[in-house]
C-alpha cells in the first residue's frame, strides 16, 4: 500500500520479511524514496523502522524480500554492499572520533594518500593532509554548515548539532545517493535542532534520497516529503506531507488504519 | 587552535597531551638541575651517557606499548616478549652459529610473530587486551626458560654482537660525546614510530580505534586488521628492545624480563599517555622513560637506598596520572 506518488523511486525494496527466532519483526515491508526527497520513516516503538534501517544499510539481512536501484533489482547483504550502491546511514549514536578534528573524521576510511610513495604498504604512507582539507571544506560547504570554524576543529569540541551536521557530511561526501538519518534531533537543543534540519533540507537540494526516522512530528512535518508509516512490522501507509496533518500519523502509527479511509496517499 | 591550518598533524588526538607532556619536560628539567646542584658528579658526560644508556631498553619497550596504549589496549606481556626475542636470538646466533643480520632478523621477526598473534587475540577471539597479554606474558616467560633449559646463552662465539648497544657510532664523529648505539637505536625508533603515528595512515586509524572503534568499522575499515597490524608493529620494536637487552648484557636471560612492561607502561603515563585510549605521543614517551633513568640515576649518586628509589618512582607515576585526571575535569 505504498503510494504511488510523483516521483520516480530511487531506492525501492518490496516484501521485506525479517524474523529474529520467533519475532517477525518485518512482514512484508515496501518502502521507497526518490532523489531530492525526504521520506520520513515513522512508527511506534518496536514498529520496524530501525529493522528496516538496517535491512536497507545492510548491516542486517532481510529474510526475503526485493532491493532495487533506479529499477534495477540488486542484492544489498552487507554494509559494503550497501556503501558500494550509495547508500549511508547516519547513526543515532554518530560514530566519529572525538580526538580526531572534522577533516580526519570526514576522510576516516577514504584517507587521501601523498603520491610517490607507492613502494610503501597503504598503512605506511603519508597522509595528504592539504587534500584532505580541501574535500573536507568541500563537503561541509555543500551542506551550508555555516557555524564551523575550521574543519581542523576537534570533533569534541564541537555542540551536538555540529557533530550532527560532520556525521551527516560524512555520508554525503562518501559518493552516497541515499542517506539514512536515525533520529539526527533526539538529542539535540531547538537552535541545533533547527541547524540539522537546514542541512537534510540542503541534501534535498543536492540530489540526495534522504531517509529520515524520527519520532518528533513538528520536525517532520517541517522537513519531509512524504511520510511512510510502520506499525507492527507492516506498513500502514504512506502520506505526502502537505497533504496530512500531525494528529492522522499518529493515529496512523498507534491505531493503524481505519478500512474505510486506507491508502491514503 | 589558530595554528596554521596546514600545520594539522601535530594536533591530531593530541591537544590534550600537549599539557602533559610539558609538565613532564619540565619535570625532567627540574629532575636534571636538582640533581646536578646536589651532585657536581651528575652533570658528567659519563654519567649522562650511563642515564641514556639506562633509558634505550625501557623506552624502546615503552614506545612499542605507546602504540597499543593508544589504540585502548594494553600489553603486558613486552617484558617476557623481550627476553623471549633475545632467547631466540642466541638460539640461532650461538647454538646454530647463523651470521649476525639473521640475529637481529630473528629478535624483530619474533617480537612481530608474537605480536600479531596477542592482536589476533584481541582483535579476532575478542579477548581484552589485558587478559590475551597476561595470558602471552607467562607463555612467553615459560618458552623462554623452556628453550635455554634455564640457562643464559652467551653471545661470545658472535664478534660484534655487544656493538649493537655498547658501541657508539656517534663517538666517530664527536669523541667527547661517544653516545652508546643503545641510545641512537632508541632515538631512530622514536623518531620513526613517532613520523607513523602523526603522519600515516597507519596512526590516523591508532588513533581513531583508540577513540571509537565502532566508528572506525562503520567507515568500512577493516579495524580487526589494522589492530593486528599495530600490535605486530608493537612487538617488532619489542624485539628491538630484546636485541638491545642481549647485546648490552651479551647475553640471554631467560630469567629476565617479568617486570619490564610495568616500567615501560610508568614511562608511557608519565608521558602523558592516555590508558583510555585516544591520546598520546611518542616524545612524551621518551621524556617519560629519560625522567624514571634520571631518577633512578640521580638517586643513586645521591646514595639512596634504591629500595627508596622505587618508592619515589611509584609516587611519580601516581602524581603523573593524577595531573592527567585534573586537566581532563577542567573545562576545555
Amino acid at each position: 500500500m505504498v503510494g504511488r506518488s510523483a516521483p520516480p523511486a530511487h531506492l525501492a525494496v518490496r516484501g521485506i520479511h525479517k524474523r529474529f527466532g520467533g519475532v517477525h519483526a518485518l512482514k512484508g515491508v515496501d518502502f521507497e524514496v526518490a532523489r531530492g526527497e525526504v521520506m520520513a520513516l515513522v512508527g511506534d516503538n518496536g514498529a520496524g523502522k530501525s529493522t528496516l534501517m538496517k535491512v536497507l544499510a545492510g548491516a542486517l539481512t532481510a529474510d526475503e524480500g526485493q532491493f532495487f536501484l533506479d529499477d534495477r533489482p540488486v542484492g544489498v547483504n552487507s554494509p559494503n554492499d550497501a556503501a558500494a550502491l550509495g547508500i549511508q546511514i547516519v547513526y543515532q549514536d554518530l560514530a566519529l572520533c572525538e580526538n580526531l578534528d572534522v577533516a580526519a573524521n570526514l576522510s576516516l576510511g577514504t584517507e587521501p594518500v601523498k603520491p610517490g610513495w607507492g613502494f610503501l604498504p597503504r598503512l605506511l604512507r603519508p597522509l595528504d593532509e592539504l587534500e584532505m582539507e580541501v574535500r573536507a571544506r568541500s563537503a561541509i560547504d555543500r551542506l551550508e554548515v555555516r557555524t564551523l570554524q575550521s574543519v581542523r576543529a576537534k570533533v569534541g569540541g564541537l555542540s551536538g548539532g555540529q557533530r550532527q551536521a560532520i556525521a551527516i557530511a560524512r555520508a554525503v561526501g562518501a559518493q552516497s545517493t541515499v542517506v539514512m538519518l536515525d533520529e539526527p534531533t533526539a538529542a539535540l537543543g531547538v537552535a541545533q535542532t533547527r541547524q540539522v534540519l537546514e542541512v537534510v533540507k540542503r541534501m534535498r537540494e543536492t540530489g540526495h534520497a534522504v531517509v529520515y526516522i524520527s519520532h518528533n512530528m513538528r520536525d517532520i512535518f517541517e522537513v519531509s516529503d512524504r511520510i511512510c508509516v510502520l506499525r507492527h512490522g507492516s506498513n500502514v501507509a504512506t502520506y505526502r506531507t502537505a497533504d496530512t496533518n500531525p494528529d492522522e500519523i499518529v493515529v496512523a502509527m498507534t491505531r493503524g488504519l481505519d478500512p474505510s479511509t486506507s491508502d491514503a496517499a | 587552535m589558530t595554528a596554521s591550518k596546514t600545520d594539522s598533524s601535530a594536533r591530531n588526538g593530541r591537544r590534550g597531551a600537549t599539557q602533559q607532556k610539558l609538565l613532564a619536560f619540565a619535570s625532567l628539567i627540574v629532575l636534571v638541575i636538582g640533581f646536578s646542584v646536589a651532585n657536581s658528579n651528575f652533570m658528567q658526560v659519563s654519567n649522562l651517557l650511563a642515564i641514556l644508556q639506562a633509558a634505550s631498553v625501557n623506552g624502546v619497550l615503552a614506545i612499542g606499548v605507546t602504540l597499543i596504549i593508544i589504540t585502548g589496549g594494553i600489553d603486558l606481556s613486552i617484558g617476557t616478549l623481550m627476553t623471549f626475542c633475545a632467547v631466540m636470538t642466541g638460539v640461532v646466533l650461538t647454538w646454530l652459529g647463523a651470521p649476525l643480520i639473521v640475529g637481529v632478523v630473528t629478535a624483530i621477526g619474533t617480537g612481530a610473530l608474537s605480536g600479531l598473534i596477542s592482536g589476533s587475540l584481541v582483535a579476532k577471539m575478542k579477548i581484552p587486551p589485558f587478559i590475551a597479554t597476561l595470558g602471552m606474558m607467562l607463555i612467553l616467560k615459560g618458552l623462554s626458560l623452556i628453550v635455554t633449559g634455564t640457562r643464559p646463552i652467551y653471545f661470545n662465539d658472535t664478534p660484534g654482537f655487544d656493538q649493537i648497544s655498547r658501541g657508539s657510532l656517534v663517538g666517530w664523529v664527536v669523541p667527547a660525546f661517544p653516545v652508546p648505539n643503545g641510545v641512537l637505536i632508541l632515538f631512530v625508533i622514536a623518531g620513526l614510530v613517532s613520523w607513523v603515528l602523526s603522519r600515516t595512515v597507519l596512526g590516523r586509524y591508532t588513533f581513531a580505534l583508540g577513540s571509537n572503534e565502532e566508528a572506525v568499522r562503520l567507515s568500512g575499515v577493516n579495524a580487526d586488521a589494522w589492530k593486528m597490524a599495530i600490535y605486530a608493529v608493537a612487538g617488532a620494536i619489542v624485539g628491538v628492545g630484546g636485541l638491545l637487552i642481549a647485546s648490552r648484557l651479551n647475553s640471554a636471560q631467560p630469567a629476565l624480563g617479568l617486570g619490564y612492561e610495568l616500567e615501560a607502561i610508568a614511562a608511557v603515563v608519565i608521558g602523558g599517555t592516555s590508558l583510555s585510549g585516544g591520546r598520546g605521543t611518542i616524545l612524551g614517551t621518551l621524556i617519560g622513560a629519560l625522567i624514571m633513568a634520571v631518577l633512578t640515576n640521580g638517586l643513586r649518586v645521591l646514595s639512596v637506598a634504591p629500595e627508596w628509589q622505587t618508592v619515589v618512582t611509584g609516587a611519580i607515576i601516581i602524581v603523573a596520572v593524577y595531573a592527567d585526571q585534573l586537566r581532563r575535569r577542567a573545562p576545555g
